[in-house]
């Protein structure tokens, strides 16, 4: 039977199997035509360089999802990924060869001249978007039933400049190579092969007319050729028709069937290629060996290592930015494991997890669903259903109508959360590698002796160091570890304690995951983690670490995350928290010089949602929470004095950064509005309407008494209430019919944290709190007594034994006690000019002038026009 | 207030003598009907008038091969009316959820139509209606005089349903009492109809099945029991996909019912309204239209049903007290009134969404400053 089988499965020279790159059906397929055929060698469409780390995929450390790695040797960041998941045609080919003992062979152009090609592309000025675009004239390749995902996801990624430097197409770059474009490939006018096939069939969607003709197909079918002969033929047709893809496509082909040759010269004819379906005519073709040499000849190239990194589900997935491109591998590893009655079992794993989550789901249910999925499909003319009846059924009948649930079938089952898993003795990841170059090139060694090391940001050595060890930070590589600086509190100085653990090269080979230089790494790791945190303050401490990191292309998703964040949140509290942290990033990104011009456009309207928000959140708080949120008010306005400055200093680079915005696409006029030009006004208005809000704070009966009296405090210091108004207010919440705690609490807020001195010099305001606490009752009194106890406690003693002295001896007493109304608080209404002259003799000795040149000079007259006083010009001449 | 997103080409074929305000659906749409049926060739369900394709092209639209032009009943997508057909095809009953304005109604006549060929069999939900209007009633007059019988028996529209294998409809199901919902979960399990006066039963005739209408936004609703709720297949009807179409229905049914009310059509209202159409879209979907600022969503519905009397309003406002021009005055009262439906939480939304999202949108000036003032 099996030699009967041989002969057939040979008799056209080798045994091509084309597959459709992580399509199920494909790598079932492929499993039965090599049981089938007992080929002696299998041939794999992937990079040559990766051939001695084929038996690794035979340790049980090795888990898929998994990705071949390869990557230049001296620049990390120029990488291909070729991603393998468990229900990969290729992984079942390399399974099947090492549990039989046959060799398995990659013989795909070697990773040494597609990673050359990127970097002539990259060096040429052609961006990444338009380098893949021209591999692939006609778009066979990357479209043709993703034959080529595979490799040329490879292609896409590694041409692919924004990888490590921040470009405008950095979202849409890793399209071109994917198994078919995304939607933001529209621009590019590619012709589809498999959409051509699957409209001849009468299908809107090729994706379902390949998944309807091959990866449905149960098994079973009697001769385990067939799909393959039948791809093979469509896909003749269509090289035919379209062209055989660009001059790459041509060269990558040659190589193949170099390796064919070579391998049929050692195995004989027994031999098995799988490969993407598009290149199945092009390895069938006889061509000579000399015209195969010539394609290959004079090829570029650059030292590359290959290594096995992890993989996961979710960067399978299309919306996973290296994505292979496929939008449901989780489906898809479901279809591949399950033995029979797919829908049912979908349908069932899909019940038990909507129970593990509270949802009532019962077995009537599930048989509902399968029978609606079923109908759904007879309805839309399908041999089984699909992703799409499945998906239909679960939210008519497992969700009641509910996009919501469904949302968490889709990420957790339909995308899924598999992780690979990488053995020890894989070759090192190029992260490793990045590091250990950027370690040597900024003079940091890991030690494993703890040390302190103080870094000056102002120079460039330090400022690197700075930035590498807050970029591992972010990718949990605690290296080293933020100390209190010793040298005061310099925004340019870092303290740095370091020490670096054996554990921690673990670590860095997890980091891998994240990307292949510690920089694109931390940004991807930033990126996760911003769209993972729970807390808006996590967030923006995030944001923080992105700057201290150095790491602006990371802040626009940040941004974004925070944005969300902040709109949804109903705590006021929280958003009031938030705040300070975002203007200090703001500062500090204006110190080092960043854009931050996103960053203020988020401060400004956090600021705005606070103001609303505030008022409404002040009602009914008891003594605890009144106290937070006096704590709030405070910092909101701190930030708001910050942020108003910072705004008016940055209204230009908030226009540059909202042209950004822009570019890429989707914004609006408001956001340029806000960002823009507007900057300084923005600025200005931000601090007035938080000023009506501290107004309507300081008048609203409802918020507690702390509150009211910080707020009037606030508006005092700012200068924007008058004294008079101030002492108004006082009267007001000290007037007899305040009970008196609520007084005492408005005297805490008023007068507590910020030191005495108001009290000091207004005497006005001393003889309101005066009369008003010996008006207090005799038993009240013991109750107001901790709070003004608290409230004056806080005090310097100078200050306090001052307020002492100023009470014992009245009010009234003072000269001209009736003048000092008119006065500047704090000022005498005339100017003491003895006192005065006793400064001069120091003055002078300051400026450096002599006792009697004083006269006429340009010195003194500086110090005349820039001192106020009469008295002091007057006694100079 | 319900509106309906029909088609301003459909050419209803009416009877000569038929002089109805507004005739059924499977009388207005007669010659399609018919004319698919003769050239339906695929399975029918027992007792169904057309096949599960026939009944998608029905409210979907299309050309027949002999060239009859369908009229699309249903604009939306088509993975909805897929999956309602297919639920009735797998005799499960089907809800259809949304909020108002969604044509949930039109979409259960229309499907009732096509399957059974009679639209008619309803039950309208109310707070006041009894079990009566589900099960069956008594002729009293005839009980008195012969005792207990059939003919004594007066059928609800369900039940005629269940004796002939119709397809029955139950208007606004979350407004009628719960225990009455429930007489629903024996009819719809076990497809039986006991009548106990008589030691009988009404068993569902095959073909029979339920298509219900609620409305899962508003308050004060029954919510139907998980044991009811598990017999139905549910279907969500979204909300007008487009600003462009929203804006769309809103034109049209505001100049139908200005019409009845005598308005004139306001000549530079299409602005207005565009703008109301906005706020009511981003408020609802918690996103600003060009997807960058998340907002936070007030309690009310936001309906399109409400954006329409919203601009009817200012319309009224504008004709009767303005000078016939509707202007941002004219509706900023209408929307926060419709907006703040809880006055703490609701304001704070509105508010926050005047502040961070209005007042700097470019050109809304005037808008921002209307609201600010009916808001103050």
């Amino acid at each position: 039977m099996t030699g009967a089988r041989e002969s057939t499965a040979y008799d056209a020279g080798p045994l091509l199997l084309g597959v459709r790159h992580h399509g199920p059906g494909s790598a079932r397929a492929v499993r039965a035509a090599l049981e089938a055929a007992r080929p002696a060698v299998v041939l794999i469409e992937g990079p040559p360089e990766a051939d001695p780390l084929i038996p690794l995929a035979a340790d049980p450390g090795l888990r898929p999802p998994v990705a071949l790695l390869a990557h230049a040797v001296d620049e990390p960041g120029r990488s291909a990924f070729w991603p393998f998941a468990e229900f990969s045609p290729e992984w079942v080919a390399i399974r099947w060869a090492l549990d039989h003992g046959v060799p398995a062979r990659f013989i795909d152009l070697p990773a040494t001249h597609t990673l050359a090609w990127a970097r002539e592309e990259g060096e040429s000025g052609a961006g990444g978007h338009e380098g893949a675009g021209g591999d692939h004239p006609t778009g066979a390749d990357g479209h043709a039933s993703g034959s080529d995902g595979h490799a040329s996801g490879a292609d896409g990624h590694a041409s692919d400049p924004d990888n490590h430097e921040p470009g405008p197409d950095d979202q849409a770059a890793p399209g071109p190579g994917g198994r078919r474009p995304g939607p933001d490939d529209a621009g590019e006018v590619r012709v589809d092969p498999l959409a051509v096939l699957a409209e001849a069939a009468g299908y809107d969607d090729p994706e379902r007319w390949w998944e309807d003709v091959v990866e449905h197909r149960g098994p079973g079918a009697d001769d385990p050729f067939a799909p393959f002969t039948a791809v093979a033929e469509a896909m003749t047709a269509l090289r035919e028709r379209y062209g055989a893809g660009g001059h790459r496509d041509l060269v990558r082909e040659a190589h193949m069937r170099l390796r064919l040759r070579a391998a049929r010269k050692e195995f004989g004819h027994a031999v098995a290629v799988v490969c993407g379906a598009w290149h199945v005519p092009a390895l069938r073709e006889r061509t000579t060996v000399t015209a195969d040499r010539a394609l290959l000849r004079g090829l570029p190239k650059v030292k590359t290592d290959v290594t096995w990194v992890p993989w996961t589900h979710r960067r399978l997935a299309r919306s996973g930015g290296y994505g292979a491109g496929i939008d449901s591998p989780g489906w898809y590893g479901h279809l591949f494991q399950a033995p029979d009655r797919p829908v049912e079992r979908w349908l069932t794993k899909v019940a038990g997890l909507l129970r593990e989550e509270d949802r009532i789901v019962s077995s009537a249910h599930v048989i509902e669903a399968v029978r609606l999925a079923e109908t759904l499909a007879a309805l839309r003319g399908r041999p089984l259903p699909g992703l799409g009846e499945t998906t239909d059924a679960v939210r008519a009948v497992l969700c009641e109508g509910s996009d919501v649930p469904l949302a968490l079938v889709h990420d957790r089952l339909v995308v899924g959360d598999a992780l690979g898993e990488v053995p020890e003795s894989a070759p090192a990841v190029p992260l490793q590698r990045d590091l250990a170059r950027q370690q040597r090139s900024l003079r940091l060694k890991p030690e494993a002796l703890e040390r302190d090391l103080e870094l000056d940001l102002r120079g460039d050595t330090d400022a690197g160091r700075s930035r590498l060890l807050h970029r591992l930070r972010l990718l949990g590589v605690g290296w080293g570890e933020p100390a209190r600086s010793r040298g005061g509190t310099g925004t340019f100085r870092e303290t740095w304690r370091l020490r670096w653990e054996p554990e921690l090269s673990v670590r860095v080979a997890e980091a891998g995951v994240w990307g292949t230089t510690v920089q694109a790494a931390a940004r991807a790791k930033a990126e996760a983690d911003a769209d993972a945190a729970r807390a808006l303050a996590d967030v923006t401490a995030l944001a923080e670490q992105c700057l201290l990191a150095g790491l602006p292309e990371a802040l626009p998703v940040v941004m974004r995350v925070l944005a969300d964040r902040a709109a949804l949140d109903t705590d006021v509290g929280h958003l009031a928290q938030a705040l300070p942290a975002l203007v200090r990033s703001l500062r500090y990104g204006d110190v080092r010089g960043t854009d931050t011009g996103a960053l203020a456009e988020v401060a400004a309207g956090l600021a705005e949602r606070v103001f609303v928000g505030l008022p409404p959140a002040c009602a009914a708080l008891d003594a605890d929470a009144a106290e937070e949120m006096r704590a709030h008010v405070d910092a909101v306005h701190t930030a708001v004095g910050l942020l108003t400055e910072s705004l008016a200093t940055t209204g230009g680079e908030a226009g540059g950064a909202s042209t950004g915005a822009e570019r890429a696409g989707g914004a609006s006029k408001g956001g340029a509005l806000s960002g823009g030009g507007a900057g300084r006004e923005v600025g200005g208005g931000l601090r007035e309407r938080w000023r009506g809000v501290l107004r309507a704070l300081s008048l609203r009966d409802t918020a507690p008494g702390v509150i009211r009296g910080r707020a009037v405090r606030l508006l005092l210091d700012d200068g924007a209430l008058r004294p008079e108004e101030a002492a108004r207010l006082m009267g007001l919440a000290l007037s007899p019919g305040t009970p008196p705690a609520a007084a005492a609490a408005w005297i805490e807020g008023f007068a507590g944290g910020g030191g005495g001195l108001l009290l000091v010099h207004d005497e006005r305001l001393l003889g309101l709190l005066d009369t008003w606490l010996t008006g207090v009752p005799a038993d009240a009194f013991t109750d107001v007594l901790p709070l003004l106890r608290r409230t004056f406690a806080a005090y310097e003693p100078g200050v306090r034994r001052t307020l002492g002295e100023l009470v014992r001896r009245g009010p009234g007493d003072r000269p001209g006690g009736a003048a000092q109304a008119a006065a500047v608080p704090g000022f005498a209404a005339e100017p003491d000019t003895a006192r005065a002259d006793a400064v001069l003799p120091v003055l002078r000795l300051l400026l450096g002038l002599t006792a009697d040149d004083g006269t006429g000079t340009t010195d003194t007259t500086g110090m005349t026009e820039t001192t106020d006083h009469g008295s002091l010009a007057g006694v100079g001449t | 207030m319900t509106v309906s997103v029909e088609p301003t080409t459909a050419t209803p074929h009416r009877d000569q003598t038929e002089q109805a305000l507004r005739p059924h659906a499977e009388q207005a749409f007669a010659a399609e009907l018919a004319a698919l049926a003769a050239q339906d060739d695929r399975p029918r369900p027992a007792r169904w008038k057309l096949s599960p394709w026939a009944v998608a092209t029905y409210l979907l639209g299309g050309t027949l091969p002999d060239g009859t032009v369908i009229t699309p009943k249903y604009v939306g997508p088509r993975r909805i009316v897929e999956v309602a057909v297919t639920t009735l095809a797998t005799d499960r009953a089907l809800l259809l959820l949304g909020v108002p304005g969604t044509a949930k109604t039109w979409v259960s006549e229309h499907l009732a139509a096509a399957v059974s060929g009679d639209s008619t069999l309803l039950v309208q939900g109310t707070a006041g209606t009894p079990e009566e209007a589900i099960r069956y009633g008594w002729n009293y007059a005839r009980l008195l005089a012969h005792g207990p019988s059939r003919d004594a028996l007066v059928p609800s529209p369900v039940m005629r349903a269940m004796a002939e294998g119709m397809t029955a409809r139950v208007e606004e199901l979350t407004r009628i009492p719960a225990d009455v919902q429930d007489t629903l979960i024996t009819i719809l399990s076990e497809k039986t109809l006991p009548i106990p006066e008589l030691g009988e039963e009404v068993q569902a005739v095959r073909g029979f099945n339920l298509i219900a209408t609620a409305n899962d936004r508003d308050r004060g609703v029954n919510d139907l029991s998980s044991a009811l709720r598990r017999r139905f297949n549910t279907v969500v009807l979204p909300l007008p996909e487009s600003a462009d179409a929203e804006v769309d229905i809103v034109t049209r049914r505001v100049e139908q019912l200005g019409r009845s009310l005598d308005l004139p059509a306001a000549p530079d209202g299409i602005e207005e309204i565009r703008r109301v159409v906005t706020v009511f879209r981003e408020l609802r979907d918690g996103v600003t239209a060009d997807g960058r600022t998340k907002l936070k969503s007030p309690s009310g519905t936001l309906s399109t049903a409400e954006a329409i009397s919203v601009v009817t309003n200012g319309l009224a406002l504008a004709t009767h007290f303005g000078d016939g021009v509707l202007r941002a005055g004219d509706v900023a009262a209408g929307i926060l009134g419709a907006v703040v439906r809880d006055p703490a939480a609701d304001r704070v939304v509105w508010q926050e969404y005047l502040e961070t999202v209005v007042r700097e949108r470019e050109g809304w000036t005037d808008f921002y400053r209307a609201c600010r003032e009916v808001s103050a």
